[in-house]
């Protein structure tokens, strides 16, 4: 059941757009003891299904823009390929350090963001 | 447009980098990124993000998946909670002030975030 909660807040805090994983990730690690890179792979497959649906709906809504798309993901399979191989090679405690301090440049990025208006 | 092509591989690069390593973080690098460098709205761009961090994340989902480092068990749990999460966060997107929302998200963070260093 803490399981269920601990996805079901994550998830609302995602499908406002501001970063799920920041949330589901410590408190998988925090609340349930789970090691850091596990944590990080349950958020990453859980994030599939969630974001196949979240898709369809701005697809729908016409949100998509695909022109860069292409481009960035050549880039981002290198980049997800080499990032996935050092984490597995990273003594976890420490993987949990690098990713607090990362979190931490969110933190205060998210703090002092100012909300541009849609126009 | 040579360098355009160049920066569009460069930022695929750094995304798909930090959402493998730490299992998270891609949609946090990728939409400021395309905001203030490719000019693109807000809502676009979140949207957008999604469709480039997905791929990204299948194929760091693959290779956790195959050093078994997926608790497919605890996923599940998370991930029905997840689904309506998503769901709840995205029908209230609209309905309450995002902007204080930041505030207390970026304190959340930022407490969690120590917690993760000195765990």
């Amino acid at each position: 059941m803490k399981l269920i909660i601990i996805g079901l807040l994550s998830g609302i805090i995602s499908g406002m757009g501001i970063g799920g994983g920041s949330i589901l990730i410590p408190a998988l690690v925090l609340f349930n003891n789970i090691p850091q890179i596990e944590a990080q792979g349950i958020n990453l497959i859980v994030f599939i299904p969630i974001s196949i649906i979240a898709l369809f709906i701005h697809k729908k809504e016409g949100n998509l823009e695909l022109k860069y798309g292409k481009k960035i993901i050549i880039g981002g399979v290198i980049g997800a390929t080499i990032g996935s191989l050092i984490a597995l090679r990273t003594n976890p405690d420490n993987l949990r350090r690098y990713f607090g301090f990362f979190l931490l440049l969110i933190g205060i990025y998210e703090f002092f963001k100012k909300n541009r208006p849609n126009n | 447009m040579e360098k355009n092509n160049l920066k569009l591989i460069g930022l695929g690069l750094i995304t798909g980098f930090i959402n493998g390593i730490f299992g998270s973080g891609g949609g946090t690098i990728i939409v400021p990124s395309m905001v203030f460098l490719l000019n693109m709205e807000d809502y676009k761009a979140h949207a957008t993000a999604i469709s480039i961090i997905l791929p990204l994340s299948i194929i760091s989902t693959v290779i956790y998946f195959f050093h078994n480092t997926i608790p497919i068990s605890v996923a599940l749990k998370v991930a029905i909670g997840g689904l309506i999460g998503s769901y709840i966060g995205a029908k209230i997107l609209n309905k309450i002030p995002t902007n204080i929302l930041r505030k207390i998200f970026g304190c959340v963070i930022i407490y969690t975030a120590i917690r993760m260093i000195w765990k």
